[in-house]
């Protein structure tokens, strides 16, 4: 095949700045100051408010509050899945028993299934354990999720040899000693992608935490955002300060990691 | 001296296999149970946060049910009578529907043409495929802020570019096409650079040969592409438009951010002009409490996924492989 010309690497850079765009502007708009924002001309550099606007964020809501909040909930969803998820996965890929294809098929079976609409029951079960208002009102419900366990099943199926397995069982080893022995170390790095990416996943959800945290008492970062957002008054420079101290975290592990996750993401769709 | 060894090595088996029999035992138990054991945490978490609510949110439907004060009395298919009747809950799902088909259409087409274009044996191939992912890795709710700062309608920068090639400004939020297409661009750009990594993926599958006894035929790198590229990744195709349809069907966070009263209201503009049928599900539930009458909009828009899902996946199936 040709190789790509100019008019190729034109229309990637234009949709590389499409991208990028909303991003970069939403950092500029935190750094100005909201008079600037009504002049003829928006603003397309930096100005010398960033601090001042950051400060203002902290005054307005518990930011401090909801990073922690998000750090807990993101980080303990992000450990349980890649534990939970690295032990399902080694079973389904590894492991003979009884009805293994069939359950592997629901696994895959309800990432499809729109749980968000059961959201009121969930609602009244929360009330009833009286966690509402609580950090595992968001975080028990995603210990586990079928993604993980995709994930890791495929992982194993690429990097843990077969042989490897039965001559540990055959030297008596148990099931769990076998994964933590042999499985695990093997699918380290793909568990370590996915943990970044639930991390991210946990980090940026809205909807439930919305539902069954108290924006006043006990927000993660997304619910404060959209606290910032309800104002009387829209106050731009406010809103974005906050949006961007909320997706820098996220951007710079996506820094770090993009080409796993890409990767992760294309290797998941050739087998899915 | 050979007496005693051999005493020992009778005496050993014996031993010996008195600790296997029981250690066999141990093992064919470990063997057995504990996939289902290492297994099981998926499925109860699944049952109880996941299906469990989703299948007693039909009970719930069938009630006069407070949210805080809980069941007041059977009504039998009374919430849905009041439902057919209601019209911001056809309001909602004529709103949703529109955002759906405005927002996944184009994207779905934009992402086979992006995947085409990062399928050409780029340079710095990993810098690209990252860039158009980028978007996919910010949260909603901040994504929902920049562009609701984008399309502000005195200061926003889309006005202001618009303003450049002669056109008014533009109420954003206040007009529903104009709402509607905004919201839509916003879930494009959080999306269509995921969905191309998945075309692009199924593309790099496709044996090179198809491509080359094209090309000596004669056909057209566009001819290529409907007649050979699309049809071979048709079952990648359907299940983004699968996925699409049962996510985009549930819209919430971008049109529920967009609007100024933001999440206090969450009507979807003053005369609901946005409102999709998970922001309606979310202010009876949750502003008026009206958890039995919010059960019944979650089941239909629950059967209503199930129908377009399958109508899609039919529809993708013909056209794909006509190509």
């Amino acid at each position: 095949m040709r190789k790509p010309g100019p008019l190729v690497y034109g229309l990637l850079a234009a949709i590389l700045a499409a991208s990028v765009f909303p991003l970069y502007y939403s950092f500029i708009v935190a750094s100005q100051d909201n008079s600037v924002l009504g002049d003829a001309t928006p603003p397309l550099v930096p100005g010398g408010n960033l601090v001042e606007n950051i400060t203002r964020v902290f005054d307005t809501v518990d930011f401090w509050l909801a990073m922690q909040n998000s750090l807990i909930v993101s980080t303990t969803v992000a450990v349980s899945n890649v534990v939970l998820g690295s032990l399902a996965g080694f079973a389904f890929a590894r492991l003979r028993f009884k009805g293994r294809d069939a359950l592997f098929l629901i696994v895959v079976g309800t990432s499809m299934v729109p749980t968000q609409l059961g959201v009121i029951p969930l609602y009244m079960l929360m009330s009833d354990l009286d966690w509402y208002g609580t950090l595992q009102a968001v975080i028990v419900p995603a210990l586990i999720g079928s993604f993980a366990v995709f994930w890791m099943r495929q992982a194993c199926e690429e990097t843990v040899p077969h042989e490897l397995i039965e001559a540990a069982r055959v030297d008596g080893c148990s099931v769990l000693r076998t994964f933590w022995h042999v499985a695990f170390p093997a699918v380290r790095p793909q568990a370590a992608v996915m943990g970044m990416f639930t991390f991210m996943t946990a980090w940026n959800d809205f909807f439930w935490p919305l539902i069954v945290l108290d924006p006043n008492d006990s927000p993660t970062v997304q619910v404060a955002l959209s606290a910032l957002a309800s104002g009387y008054y829209t106050d731009y420079s406010l809103m974005l300060a906050g949006a961007s101290i909320a997706v820098l975290p996220v951007i710079g592990l996506f820094v770090l990691l993009s080409r796993q996750i890409v990767g992760g993401i294309m290797q998941g769709a050739v087998k899915g | 001296m050979t007496v005693t060894r051999d005493r020992a090595e009778a005496a050993a088996p014996a031993v010996a296999s008195a600790a296997p029999r029981h250690q066999n035992r141990l093992a064919r138990w470990d063997g057995k149970y504990t996939p289902y054991l290492i297994i099981a945490p998926f499925f109860v978490v699944f049952g109880i946060f996941g299906l469990y609510p989703l299948l007693f949110t039909a009970w719930v439907s069938l009630h006069e049910w407070h949210l805080v004060d809980g069941d007041q009395g059977f009504l039998g298919l009374g919430n849905y009578t009041e439902l057919l009747s209601d019209s911001k809950f056809w309001n909602a799902l004529g709103n949703t529907i529109s955002l759906f088909v405005l927002s996944t259409v184009p994207q779905l087409l934009a992402a086979l043409g992006l995947a085409a274009l990062l399928d050409r044996g780029l340079r710095a191939r990993a810098f690209w495929r990252a860039g158009v992912l980028l978007p996919n890795v910010i949260s909603v709710a901040a994504v929902a802020l920049v562009f609701a700062q984008l399309y502000g309608r005195d200061f926003g920068i889309v006005n202001h570019l618009l303003g450049l090639v002669g056109v008014s400004p533009i109420d954003w939020r206040a007009e529903t096409w104009a709402s509607h297409l905004a919201i839509s661009s916003m879930v494009m750009w959080r999306w269509t650079g995921y969905n191309a990594l998945l075309y692009l993926a199924a593309m790099q599958s496709v044996p090179k040969d198809m491509y080359e006894s094209a090309m000596l035929d004669g056909a057209s790198r566009w001819r290529t592409f409907w007649s050979i590229t699309v049809p071979s990744i048709r079952p990648t195709i359907m299940f983004t438009v699968v996925t699409s349809t049962i996510f985009g069907l549930q819209l919430f966070a971008e049109p529920q951010l967009f609007d100024p009263g933001g999440t206090a209201l969450g009507t979807g503009g003053s005369d609901r002009q946005f409102q999709t049928l998970v922001m309606y599900l979310y202010e009876k539930g949750f502003r008026l409490f009206d958890a039995g009458y919010s059960a019944a909009i979650a089941w239909m828009l629950f059967l209503l996924i199930a129908v377009i899902a399958v109508l899609n996946f039919r529809l993708t199936r013909r056209i794909a492989s006509k190509g």
